[in-house]
């Protein structure tokens, strides 16, 4: 009732390849822009502080939304699956990191996208395996790129300028008179950025499923061999997958510590936060970029609150409230692959289409 | 050159020149192999019997070793902390099977790892929760097992040989005699490969799935107990020792997803391959190449046997 | 049937063997342009694997592949699609994850070639290109009359309608040569009937040179001009439907021989 197509027709396959086809898909978009643009950065999240608000939620899911937009890219669309995404992460960090040292004038916001192509060459040298092992097995590739980085952040010096932390820090920056990063930037110069770039990256990834190479990735990903026999080269569409999967990686990765941490050493890159991420997928759905942004919220939020609302309201201690966070991912996980393993995008999608013939049954 | 040197030829000098040390190393090597190829075994177990990748193995070793030092902690006799820890994990097996597995039969394998990853966080969590994060020492010698070390004088030196790794050995040797004659030989372990091979096809000739999995969860329970106590003794019981659970999936690719002694030789590869590579190759990269080089051997046997040593070739077709 | 018999694809001695597991013994036969040409025999011949070697997935260990004329030589199945070869799968091998529109795109792949800089944009030359050929893929659809089932995601179709989509997908190719493998396998027979006059129209309209494996031997006399049987991979006749069918090695194996 609400929400319907009948009454909308095309007359162009030009119109019928648009990102939304749907009236109600356009003004829908539309309105959460105006939340993002406009009511978040005045009036805030009602009950939550300003500074927790920005600092705590906003921009961390934002940053990994762009995470979870990679990861899904390279396990969604083109089902390769990577438990590397930490150490990509920490790879666009400490290349970021690495550019603005070398070029100390150069705009941070060209670092970070830098450092995301820098990301995406990384990506696909670990992503050739991916050539010889197949599904499962393609795990062990991905490990061994985590392990060996996360390695390589500790041994090589020169990757966080043979200071004595062994760790990265950002330094002010300034782009058009405005601090945008470093320990004076305002929070909501950081939003605005982070923001920005999230819709940028959201819209290009949107273009590329939609065309012929994110249609050549899930022909891999559904059946690698049909796809071969009909046309498509496993070596392009596997490293083109790797390499935009990365890059979207790594430039979340430089946006988590100069946006947004101000500082970081290599547990910010470990393991563990690869399966996080790797939830933030599953939980949010495979395959969807609705569904990204979904499984980031989720999975980064909920914890946060339990922590924070266990704190003030209960007085546990942060030890407890920490172990309960582990558990509610661990719970929530088990929990959707087993209601819906194709996660909450799935779950919203149901939703609509009940909406579109609400309130009739039938 | 002089880097061709110190790759090719330095380090093979060094062995001949110290062959004490160089047995020390072997030695500490096949321990640490034998517990990985015990955790691999633990892997092996559930993915032979029901198809599932368990990720959680290496948090059940963790667990069965916390769980054990707390109940004594608590005054409960060792031995008695050893059984209470078995009736934990048949409680968790029948749990796991209850909750999880059974929603989640026929879903594609996939799933089921990821469930299992799921269910290692719950465990993290509640096991944090409940027995605290302190890292404590693991009660050898309440258990009686023979404590203190051996010294064999050789070629103008000595091999140390701890009396718990020895045990850990023997011990190790033991359960894969048990587990290959239980798989081959028995009603259940014949039961058990039925199950993997096909659920519907298990379950129209009358073998219940539910028991199976409850079966063989908790027997990956023992195998779990067995290599948190060993490996408990070698270092501290504590939460990082679910890292050494990584090495696991290394030495599954070696030997194999399905084949009991695929697993332990896998684990010898990958225990002496590390030791030997990271005392005379390790000095080379700055050290700490412990924590990759397992993944290094595994991907160059992945390029070249990508089924694994005991596996069976596949050939795909249309 | 086209009336000059001009040779579109020969396969001469070919000779596959998978480990000591011979599947195909020195067998030659060839196709004309225009033709349906029909591959029979009883299962475990070595049909399926002759369709594999046409299309480059298997490698044969000896013997050739001629096309349009040439010898080819040793290629990669991603080139040997892009000479021209179309084929469906004996077990469906549509993407699952996709829809029907979607998958018939898919066969569309190798004809567009704008790059990355443009994908990412969707603007200009991209989406020019995406529209060209989504254009002759509603073609298609139409024509094999699924336009119902546009955006459906093809995991939920019918067996018989994945079996078509599977077929419009080969079609977007523009294939100058379509194998088909067991089109009409598990179907009823309406939806057999249905398949036939897809077959012919396919043919007939565009013109395409037609290879298949079928089991249901009234199907393969009604629409095929010449015929191979194979039996454990060997060649055992060629010729029209009716010398075939007269054929007494023919007719023993499919009917076994008294002993």
């Amino acid at each position: 009732m609400f929400y319907r197509e009948t009454g909308q027709f095309k007359s162009k396959y030009r119109e019928e390849l648009a990102a939304f086809p749907l009236a109600e898909d356009k003004v829908g978009i539309a309105i959460l822009l105006v939340i993002a643009y406009v009511f978040i950065p005045i009036f805030g999240i009602p009950g939550l502080s300003y500074e927790f608000t920005m600092g705590a939620i906003m921009i961390p899911v934002f940053i990994f939304t762009i995470t979870t937009l990679g990861l899904n890219i390279l396990l969604g669309f083109a089902g390769q699956i990577s438990l590397g995404t930490g150490a990509f992460m920490g790879v666009g960090a400490y290349s970021c990191y690495k550019i603005m040292t070398i070029f100390p004038d150069l705009n941070i916001i060209i670092c970070v996208i830098l450092s995301g192509l820098v990301t995406a060459v990384v990506g696909m040298i670990f992503g050739l395996p991916s050539l010889k092992i197949k599904g499962f097995y393609l795990i062990v590739a991905t490990l061994a790129a985590q392990f060996f980085l996360e390695w390589a952040f500790i041994r090589v010096a020169w990757l966080y300028n043979y200071n004595d932390s062994g760790g990265i820090e950002g330094t002010n920056k300034e782009m058009f008179g405005l601090i945008v990063s470093g320990p004076q930037s305002d929070a909501l110069t950081r939003y605005f950025i982070v923001l920005t770039l999230l819709v940028l990256l959201t819209w290009l990834a949107s273009n590329v499923i939609r065309g012929r190479i994110g249609r050549s990735w899930m022909m891999i990903r559904d059946m690698d061999i049909a796809a071969e026999l009909i046309g498509v080269r496993p070596l392009t569409a596997k490293l083109s997958a790797f390499a935009f999967s990365s890059f979207y990686v790594g430039i979340s990765g430089a946006l988590m510590v100069f946006f947004w941490l101000g500082a970081a050493e290599v547990e910010s890159f470990d393991v563990s936060h690869s399966f996080t991420y790797l939830f933030m997928v599953i939980i949010g759905g495979l395959g969807s970029i609705t569904g990204s942004y979904m499984g980031a919220a989720l999975v980064w939020v909920v914890p946060v609150l339990i922590k924070e609302i266990g704190k003030t309201v209960f007085g546990f201690d942060a030890f407890v409230m920490e172990n309960f966070s582990i558990i509610f991912l661990g719970v929530a996980i088990v929990v959707i692959l087993i209601v819906e393993p194709h996660g909450l995008a799935r779950l919203w999608q149901i939703t609509k289409q009940k909406l579109r013939l609400w309130p009739f049954p039938y | 050159m002089e880097i061709l040197y110190a790759i090719f030829i330095a380090p093979f000098v060094e062995m001949g020149a110290y062959p004490d040390l160089f047995i020390q190393a072997l030695w500490d090597g096949f321990v640490a192999g034998t517990l990985y190829g015990l955790i691999a075994l633990g892997f092996v177990l559930i993915f032979k019997a029901s198809g599932v990748f368990n990720f959680s193995q290496p948090i059940l070793v963790v667990l069965a070793a916390l769980s054990l030092v707390s109940f004594y902690q608590m005054g409960v006799p060792a031995w008695i902390s050893v059984i209470l820890v078995l009736i934990m994990f048949y409680a968790l097996a029948w749990l796991v099977e209850r909750l999880i597995l059974r929603q989640l039969v026929n879903q594609d394998g996939n799933i089921l790892f990821m469930s299992t990853i799921g269910l290692t966080f719950i465990i993290i969590g509640a096991a944090q929760w409940i027995f605290g994060g302190v890292p404590s020492a693991m009660i050898v010698d309440e258990l009686g097992f023979p404590n203190g070390s051996l010294e064999w004088p050789m070629f103008g030196g000595g091999v140390y040989f701890e009396m718990i790794d020895v045990s850990a050995a023997v011990i190790a040797v033991i359960m894969i005699v048990i587990l290959a004659v239980f798989f081959s030989k028995t009603k259940i372990g014949r039961g058990l490969r039925a199950v993997a091979d096909d659920h519907q096809a298990a379950l129209s000739v009358g073998i219940s799935l539910n028991q199976i999995w409850v079966i063989v969860w908790f027997v990956a329970g023992i195998v779990a107990l067995v290599t948190g106590i060993f490996w408990g003794a070698r270092s501290d019981v504590s939460f990082a020792l679910q890292i050494i659970g990584f090495k696991a999936l290394p030495v599954l690719i070696i030997g194999g997803f399905t084949s009991i002694q695929g697993a332990i030789i896998g684990g010898l590869i990958i225990g002496l391959g590390e030791k030997i590579f990271e005392i005379y190759w390790g000095p080379l990269l700055g050290s700490g190449v412990e924590g990759w080089f397992a993944y290094v051997i595994a991907l160059v046997f992945l390029l070249y046997r990508p089924q694994g040593l005991f596996g069976d070739k596949l050939i795909e077709r249309v | 049937m086209s009336e000059n018999n001009s040779v579109l694809m020969e396969v001469k001695n070919i000779n596959l063997r998978f480990g000591g597991v011979v599947a195909i013994q020195n067998v030659s036969f060839d196709i004309y342009e225009g033709e349906i040409r029909a591959i029979i025999g009883p299962n475990g011949a070595g049909k399926s694997s002759m369709l594999n070697v046409i299309n480059g997935f298997y490698h044969p260990q000896e013997g050739e592949v001629w096309f349009n004329g040439e010898k080819r030589p040793s290629m990669e199945p991603y080139q040997i699609a892009k000479t021209g070869i179309a084929r469906t799968f004996q077990n469906i091998a549509l993407f699952k994850g996709m829809t029907t529109i979607e998958n018939v795109m898919t066969g569309r792949q190798l004809k567009m070639n704008k790059n990355f800089f443009w994908q990412m944009l969707r603007y200009g030359p991209a989406i020019e290109e995406e529209v060209e050929h989504r254009r002759r893929c509603e073609e298609i659809i139409d024509f094999l009359e699924i336009n119902h089932i546009r955006k459906t995601p093809v995991g939920a179709l019918p067996y018989g309608l994945q079996k078509r989509v599977e077929l419009a997908r080969a079609l977007a190719m523009d294939p100058k040569i379509l194998l088909l493998d067991e089109p009409m396998a598990g179907m009823n027979v309406e939806e057999k009937q249905d398949m036939s006059r897809f077959i012919i129209d396919v043919n007939e309209e565009f013109g395409t040179t037609i290879a298949l494996i079928e089991h249901d031997m009234a199907v393969v006399m009604d629409l095929a001009d010449r015929v191979v049987v194979l039996d454990y991979g060997k060649l055992l006749a060629d010729g029209t439907p009716t010398e075939v069918q007269s054929n007494q090695a023919v007719i023993d194996a499919y009917l076994g021989v008294p002993h």
